[in-house]
């Protein structure tokens, strides 16, 4: 099961994934990126089934992009989470995506915003979200440590107290995980 | 999946006083027993006198939301006018009705004013059977629990501020037995001068 977990600071998104990709007892990858740049400012999280989770990154990402070159505009982070939620939404009672989603964007003047979405349609801004099992762990910890307008080093710190404690005590191995961040300036991959 | 009505959690409460009506919701969003976020809004301004409260599966929370705004609108700019509630009632009721073998997991309550400024409260199911009441409806998780204390704080005629009260110590009350629901409540007091908006600390847990 995928962990995801992504934190807002002060001007920037900070999101980890892990990076194992298994299927039943068998680790087939252990480099798996599911941290998506769908624009020069959003970045998309991704976990469940390894098979919708890339057409699914992949079908929000094109759309994204082709709306942006038809309208000739940046869609806002609210405008492609609720995007994403109505795919999600409308293919539930057809052939439903099982995916979980973290949507993380800075747009210019409202600043960070991060989404949290599930495979049902449920989408909520949030302040830091996490999904798999790393949402039974983390939650409290980033409910103790967080605090609004954290800097960078301040969020790396918390980021790491998470993972720590997922690799310390969930069943699973999660050894490696991958970070990237979205800020003004664009999404990037990031050492914590 | 157990029961998908109680998967996110999620309260409503509406009561009719004398000429206002108060509809007051729990502010958790949960994935079965983790919870998301504490500031989820469960009701919803239709027009200055109309709100409606969803409880139920989130998706089809915000799907409902936003296909009865949609609605709403094109109802406006065909009649020019503001829909009654017991009009606005029979569309939602026909609109979950239609998706009978196949239904949106949500089950609405609609507190309005009519022409006349009379208090009309409506309750129903996920399938759109609706039960009007002249007192309070309820819906949710802890609709059993807040039957019992509607019915025994419930007084016929109360003017918007002991309406405020008396709803408030209702769903509080409810909450606290209800792990599902909570995390704080709304309240919204509807009057023929406007809606009130008030929101409420309750056992944070």
């Amino acid at each position: 099961m995928d962990s995801l977990i992504s934190i807002t600071g002060d001007g920037f998104i900070l999101s980890a994934a892990d990076t194992t990709s298994a299927r039943s007892i068998v680790v087939m990858k252990h480099d798996l990126d599911k941290i998506v740049a769908i624009d020069n400012n959003k970045m998309i999280s991704i976990a469940g089934d390894s098979g919708d989770a890339v057409a699914f990154s992949q079908l929000v990402r094109a759309n994204v992009q082709l709306n942006e070159l038809q309208s000739g505009i940046t869609m806002s982070t609210s405008g492609v989470a609720n995007f994403t939620r109505n795919i999600l939404a409308t293919s539930l009672r057809q052939r439903p995506y099982e995916v979980q989603v973290l949507l993380a964007g800075v747009d210019p003047q409202a600043g960070p915003a991060l989404y949290f979405l599930d495979y049902l349609g449920t989408c909520h801004p949030v302040k830091y979200g996490a999904h798999g099992y790393a949402n039974y762990f983390v939650l409290a910890t980033l409910d103790r440590y967080w605090k609004p307008g954290m800097d960078l080093e301040a969020v790396k710190e918390v980021m790491r107290a998470c993972i720590r404690e997922i690799q310390l005590r969930l069943l699973i191995n999660q050894p490696q995980f991958k970070f990237k961040i979205v800020d003004e300036n664009g999404v990037r991959e990031i050492e914590v | 999946m157990t029961d998908i009505l109680s998967y996110n959690g999620g309260t409503i409460v509406a009561m009719a006083g004398d000429r206002c009506v108060a509809i007051a919701s729990d502010r958790r969003l949960g994935v079965q027993y983790t919870t998301i976020a504490t500031d989820m809004t469960r009701v919803f301004k239709m027009h200055d006198r109309l709100l409606l409260g969803l409880t139920g599966l989130a998706t089809d929370l915000t799907t409902l939301r936003n296909l009865f705004n949609f609605r709403l609108n094109l109802y406006k700019m065909r009649e020019g006018r503001l829909i009654k509630p017991k009009t606005f009632a029979n569309l939602v009721s026909s609109t979950l009705y239609a998706k009978r073998f196949g239904p949106y997991f949500c089950e609405p309550v609609i507190a309005g004013l009519d022409d006349e400024g009379n208090p009309f409260l409506c309750a129903m199911d996920l399938l759109g059977a609706s039960s009007n009441d002249d007192s309070f409806v309820v819906c949710g998780t802890s609709a059993e629990s807040l039957l019992g204390t509607c019915e025994t704080f419930y007084q016929p005629g109360l003017g918007p501020d002991d309406l405020f009260e008396t709803i408030s110590q209702c769903l509080l009350s409810a909450l606290d037995r209800d792990c599902l629901s909570g995390w704080g409540a709304e309240v919204y007091i509807l009057t023929p001068s406007g809606i009130t908006h008030k929101t409420l600390k309750a056992r944070m847990d």
